[in-house]
C-alpha cells in the first residue's frame, strides 16, 4: 500500500458504513439469536488495496508450482492409491467452499455490525477463490494423471453418489436454517476453526508423502485464507455470548455442529490419510495422532475451553466421545472398510491393503489385524473378477449396515445404533447424538423454547431406498459410473488398468438386486424390528454379524 | 567434523502414473463430461464453474439435505419472479425404487448463462490487482509532482464532499445488494458473476475512501470527513441515497441486479461519474480523480454491465418465458426509471459548484437517457414513459 499503514487505511474504510435513513435493506434470513449488547471490531483489518495483490501473489506461486509439476513430470511419481481417493475429495470440496461464499449474506442482517460485514464480504470472495482453484486442480489431475475416469465425471458423481451426499452436508449446513447456526457456528466456529486443520494441513502433508506436491500447494494457499475466516467467526461468537438468551442455542448448535463435523470429516479425511497413503513409516503420524494434535489440543483445549469463562457451554462429552470413536471404536477403520465394501457404488479405484499396510496399522492401532485383517485379505482375494461377485455379495462375515438418517454415514459402530419412529417412519442413527440432532435439535421448539428459525433435515436421506429392488448393473448405469466403452465400471477394487482385470456391467448383471436396509426395516413387524436391533448392536467390529448366542 | 543427522523422510518412487502410460477405457477421456459447453469446446472458465452448485433437476438424486424452517432448501427458483425455460417442470420425484435420474442437462434455461467476462479466481485477482496498482501509481505520481497544488479551492471542496459521497453508494450496493444476491441465484455462473460485481463495488468504495485519505494528507484544506455529512444531510444527495436504500430493500434477486445495473447505473452512476466528475476535473486542474473514478467506471461499463446484458438477454429471448419476462422487466423498468430520474435531478445543483463548469446537466442527462434507451432496446424492452420526465 502506498505510504498508508494498513491500520490507518482500515480505520478510514470504517467511514464507508452507513445506517439507512429511508428504507431498510431486505431481510431474508432469520435467526433465534439476539445481538443487543456487544459490538465487536472487524478482526480481519483487511483492505482490498493490499488484499488483491496479496492474493495475486499467492496465485502466482500456486500456478507456478502447477506449471512446474507438469514440466517436471510429477505424475511419474504420484501414488495411484492416493490420487484415486482425491476423486472423491475433489468432487466434494468445491461445493462447501462456494457454499461458504453463499453463506455470508445470511449474516448481514442478523449480525448487526457493519464493521464485521467488511470481513464477511472478503470471506465471500475468498471462498470463490477456493472453489475455483480446487476445480482447477481437479482439472489438472484429469488432464495429466493416468486414469481420468471419476475426475472427468466428478460433479455428476458427487451429486448422485452416497459418499458425495454425505459430504454435501458440509456445504448445505452452511446456507440454510437459522442464519447463525448455519453461517457462524456450523461454518466458521466448527468447520473452519476445527476441521480445516485436518482437511487443509494434515491431508496435504500426506499428499506430499505420496508424490503429489500440487495438493499441498493449493490447499496451503487456501488455508492461509481460512485463518482470517476463523477470526470472523470468533468475533460473531463473542457478540452472541454477550446475550444470555443465546447460551442455550449456542450449546445446542455446538453439539450439533461438532458431532456432525466429526462424523462427516473424520470419516472422509481419516480414510484418505490412513487408507489412501503408501507412506508406512512408523514415525509418520496416524490420523488419530493428527486429530489429537490439531483438533483435541489446538481447537478444543486452546480455542474452545478458554471460552467457558464467557459462558459458553462446551460439549466436553461429545468431544471425548469423538476421540473414543476414533481411538477405541475404530471409526475411521470401519468407514474405510465400508467404502471398500461398497466400491461398486462409487467412482474411484480403491486399492487393497498389503502386508506392509497391515504392519503399520498394527503398530499404530494395536489389535487392528484381529479386527480387520481377515476382511482385507478377503478384499484382495476378491478384487479381480474371477467367477465370483463383488465382496459385498460374498460370505465374508460382513453385515451390510443401516444408514444414519442424520449424518448419512452408515451405522458402522454397531453397538451405538439407535432407532426412532418419526412421522410414522422408522429411522436409524449411528449414535445417540445423531438421533438427538434429528429428533430434538432440528425442531421448531427446543427444550420448551420456540425456535421458529431452526432449519429442517430434508431430502431422500437413505441412498439405497432410491434403488430398492434394482439390478446393480442398472444402478451403476443410472448413476453414470461407467467408462467410455459403455461397460467397464469407473470404480474398481484394485489399481490394475488391464481391461481384462476390470469389472464391467456384465459382472454386476448377475448379482442379487439392491436391497434398501431402511425399506426392509420398515417392512418388519415391531417384534422383528426390535429383534433386529438387538442383534445389530451385538454385531461388529469390522461389520461382523452378532454371535449366534447372546 | 560435520555430523550427519539421519532424517526420516517419505520415499517417493517411480510409479509411471502419468497420462498416456497405458491404454484402457476412459484413458483419453480428459474433459468434464457432465455439462454441454456453450461453444464447441469447454472454456477454462466453464470447467471451474459449471455445475459446482448442484440442481435436483439433474444429478442431485437425493435432493437438498438441509432446509430453512419452511422446508425449502438450496436455491429456490421462486426467489425471482423471472423464469427460464423448464422452470415450471417439477423437480423429478424420487421414492423407493425410483432411481436417481433427473432431466437431461441443462434441465433449465438458467444453466445456459455464461459470464462473458469468464471470471474465476485467477482473472478476478489479476484484474483487481492491476487496478489497485495503477491507482496507487497514479496517486503517487500526482503527489510527487505536486499535482494537488493545482486544484482550486472549490474543486477541493467538491472532491471532499461529492466525490467522497459516492463511496457510500458503492459500499451500500456492493454489500447489501450484490453480495447479498450471491446467495439467491440458481446457478454457480450467476452467483460467481454477482460476487465479482460485488467486489468491484466494494473495491471502488475503498479506492475512493483511501484516495480521500491521501488527499487529507496532501491538501491542507481538505476535510476528510466532509463526505459523511454530505451523504447524511446534503439535500443534493438525499434523492440518490433514498433510491440506493430502496435498491437494497428489493427481495427479488433479478429485480435487484436489473434495477442496479440496467437502470440506476446508466441514469445516476454514469451521469455523476462520466458526465460530471470526469468532465469537470481536468478544467479544475485535476488529472488524478478521473483515473480513480475511471477505474470504477470501467468496472461497470466494461465488465459488470457486460455480464448483466448476457444474463437478461437470455431471459428476454427465453424460448418459453420470453413474454412473461419482458412484461415483468418492463414493469421494473418503469418503476425504477421514475425513481432514478427523480434522484438524478436532485444532483443537479452539483453541476454549478466547480469553478470550471462541466457540460450542462441536461446535456449529460440526455446522453444518459439515450444510452439507457439503447440498452433497453438491446434487451428488447420498451422505453418507459417515465423517461420523458
Amino acid at each position: 500500500m502506498s505510504r498508508q499503514s494498513v491500520a490507518k487505511a482500515h480505520e478510514k474504510i470504517q467511514e464507508l458504513a452507513w445506517a439507512p435513513l429511508y428504507h431498510e435493506p431486505v431481510s431474508q434470513y432469520g435467526t433465534d439469536y439476539t445481538f443487543s449488547k456487544a459490538n465487536k471490531k472487524d478482526p480481519l483489518k483487511q483492505v482490498l488495496r493490499s488484499y488483491f495483490p496479496m492474493q495475486e501473489e499467492k496465485d502466482n506461486r500456486v500456478y507456478g508450482a502447477s506449471d512446474g509439476a507438469i514440466r517436471g513430470n510429477m505424475f511419474r511419481q504420484v501414488e495411484e492409491r492416493w490420487l484415486e481417493w482425491q476423486k472423491l475429495f475433489l468432487s466434494i470440496i468445491p461445493l462447501p467452499e462456494i457454499s461458504a461464499a453463499r453463506a455470508m449474506p445470511l449474516l448481514f442482517r442478523t449480525v448487526p455490525n457493519a464493521e464485521l460485514h467488511n470481513g464477511q464480504a472478503i470471506q465471500m470472495i475468498d471462498e470463490v477463490r477456493h472453489s475455483t482453484i480446487q476445480q482447477n486442480l481437479k482439472r489438472l489431475y484429469m488432464q495429466n494423471y493416468i486414469d481420468p475416469a471419476g475426475f472427468n465425471s466428478s460433479l455428476r458423481n458427487f451429486q448422485n453418489d452416497y459418499c458425495g451426499t454425505i459430504g454435501r452436508q458440509f456445504a448445505e449446513g452452511f446456507i440454510t436454517g437459522d442464519a447463525i447456526t448455519a453461517a457462524s457456528i456450523y461454518l466458521t466456529i466448527v468447520a473452519e476453526t476445527a476441521f480445516t486443520n485436518t482437511l487443509f494441513v494434515a491431508m496435504p502433508a500426506e499428499a506430499a508423502a505420496n508424490g503429489d506436491y500440487l495438493l499441498p500447494t493449493v490447499f496451503h494457499s487456501v488455508q492461509s485464507d481460512e485463518s482470517r475466516h476463523i477470526s470472523n467467526g470468533y468475533a460473531t461468537l463473542l457478540m452472541a455470548l454477550a446475550d444470555e438468551g443465546n447460551h442455550q442455542l449456542l450449546e445446542r448448535d455446538l453439539r450439533y455442529a461438532w458431532w456432525n463435523n466429526h462424523r462427516v470429516v473424520d470419516a472422509a479425511i481419516g480414510t484418505f490419510i490412513e487408507y489412501g497413503t503408501k507412506d508406512r513409516r512408523k514415525e509418520r503420524e496416524s490420523y488419530a495422532e493428527m486429530w489429537r494434535r490439531w483438533i483435541y489440543d489446538d481447537y478444543y483445549r486452546s480455542y474452545l475451553v478458554p471460552l467457558e469463562k464467557y459462558g459458553l457451554v462446551i460439549p466436553h462429552d461429545l468431544i471425548e466421545e469423538a476421540w473414543n470413536q476414533i481411538w477405541n471404536k475404530g471409526y475411521v477403520h470401519e468407514v474405510a472398510q465400508f467404502f471398500c465394501t461398497g466400491w461398486l457404488a462409487n467412482y474411484w479405484r480403491m486399492d487393497g491393503m498389503t502386508d506392509k499396510d497391515f504392519e503399520w496399522f498394527e503398530y499404530k492401532y494395536p489389535g487392528w489385524y484381529d479386527k480387520y485383517g481377515a476382511w482385507w485379505e478377503n478384499y484382495n482375494r476378491l478384487s479381480m473378477p474371477n467367477g465370483h461377485n463383488p465382496i459385498v455379495f460374498e460370505d465374508v462375515n460382513y453385515q451390510y449396515p443401516q444408514r444414519c438418517w442424520t449424518c448419512m454415514v452408515p451405522c458402522l459402530v454397531r453397538e451405538d445404533m439407535v432407532m426412532a419412529e418419526v412421522d410414522g417412519h422408522w429411522r436409524t442413527y449411528c449414535h445417540e447424538a445423531c438421533r438427538w440432532t434429528d429428533v430434538e435439535a432440528f425442531r421448531p421448539t427446543f427444550q420448551g423454547r420456540e425456535t421458529p428459525n431452526m432449519g429442517q433435515l430434508i431430502g431422500k436421506r437413505e441412498w439405497e431406498t432410491l434403488y430398492h429392488g434394482w439390478n446393480w448393473a442398472d444402478v451403476i448405469s443410472d448413476m453414470g459410473f461407467v467408462r467410455d466403452d459403455g461397460k467397464t465400471m469407473t470404480a474398481q477394487p484394485h489399481l490394475d488398468l488391464d481391461p481384462k482385470k476390470m469389472w464391467t456391467l456384465d459382472h454386476l448383471r448377475r448379482c442379487p438386486p439392491l436391497q434398501s436396509p431402511n425399506v426392509l426395516l420398515n417392512e418388519m413387524s415391531d417384534d422383528e424390528r426390535q429383534a433386529f436391533h438387538a442383534a445389530y448392536v451385538r454385531g461388529g467390529p469390522a461389520g461382523r454379524y452378532a454371535p449366534a448366542s447372546a | 567434523m560435520t555430523s550427519t543427522i539421519e532424517r526420516n523422510l517419505p520415499h517417493p518412487h517411480f510409479t509411471d502414473a502419468e497420462a498416456g502410460a497405458k491404454e484402457f477405457p476412459d484413458a483419453h477421456a480428459r474433459t468434464f463430461n457432465y455439462f454441454v459447453p456453450a461453444k464447441r469446446r469447454p472454456t477454462h472458465y466453464e470447467d471451474v464453474t459449471v455445475e459446482v452448485q448442484p440442481d435436483p433437476r439433474h444429478y442431485l438424486s437425493q435432493g437438498w439435505l438441509y432446509g430453512f424452517s419452511d422446508g425449502r432448501g438450496g436455491y429456490p427458483l421462486e426467489w425471482t419472479a423471472l423464469k427460464a425455460w423448464g422452470s415450471d417442470r417439477p423437480v423429478p420425484e424420487r421414492y423407493p425404487g425410483s432411481g436417481g435420474r433427473g432431466y437431461d442437462w441443462p434441465a433449465l434455461g438458467w444453466h445456459e448463462f455464461r459470464d462473458p467476462n469468464e471470471e474465476w479466481e485467477l482473472t478476478l485477482y489479476r484484474y483487481n490487482s492491476n487496478v489497485v496498482r495503477q491507482i496507487n501509481a497514479n496517486i503517487d505520481t500526482a503527489r510527487e509532482s505536486k499535482a494537488f497544488e493545482q486544484w482550486n479551492r472549490n474543486w477541493v471542496h467538491f472532491v471532499e464532499r461529492h466525490v467522497g459521497a459516492w463511496m457510500h453508494v458503492e459500499q451500500g450496493l456492493g454489500l447489501y445488494l450484490f453480495a447479498n444476491a450471491n446467495r439467491r441465484a440458481p446457478t454457480n455462473m450467476h452467483n460467481n458473476a454477482i460476487s465479482v460485481n460485488s467486489m468491484h463495488r466494494i473495491r471502488f468504495a475503498q479506492d475512493l475512501a483511501l484516495y480521500n485519505l491521501s488527499l487529507t494528507d496532501e491538501i491542507e484544506a481538505f476535510d476528510g470527513t466532509a463526505h459523511i455529512a454530505t451523504w447524511n444531510s446534503d439535500p443534493a444527495w438525499q434523492g440518490v441515497r433514498m433510491v440506493a436504500e430502496q435498491l437494497t430493500g428489493i427481495d427479488d434477486w433479478c429485480e435487484a441486479i436489473f434495477a442496479a445495473n440496467v437502470v440506476f447505473e446508466p441514469l445516476i452512476g454514469e451521469l455523476f461519474r462520466s458526465h460530471l466528475v470526469q468532465q469537470a476535473a481536468p478544467g479544475n486542474g485535476d488529472f488524478v480523480t478521473p483515473t480513480v473514478v475511471g477505474a470504477g467506471e470501467y468496472d461497470y461499463a466494461s465488465r459488470d454491465l457486460r455480464y448483466t446484458r448476457a444474463m437478461f438477454e437470455l431471459l428476454v429471448r427465453d424460448r418459453e418465458f420470453s413474454d412473461h419476462n419482458k412484461t415483468l422487466l418492463n414493469q421494473w423498468t418503469a418503476t425504477w426509471t421514475g425513481r432514478c430520474l427523480a434522484a438524478a435531478r436532485t444532483l443537479q445543483p452539483l453541476w454549478s459548484q466547480p469553478d470550471w463548469k462541466p457540460p450542462r446537466f441536461e446535456d449529460g442527462l440526455d446522453l444518459c437517457k439515450n444510452r439507457f434507451s439503447a440498452l433497453l432496446a438491446d434487451l428488447e424492452l420498451t422505453t418507459p414513459k417515465e423517461l420523458k420526465q
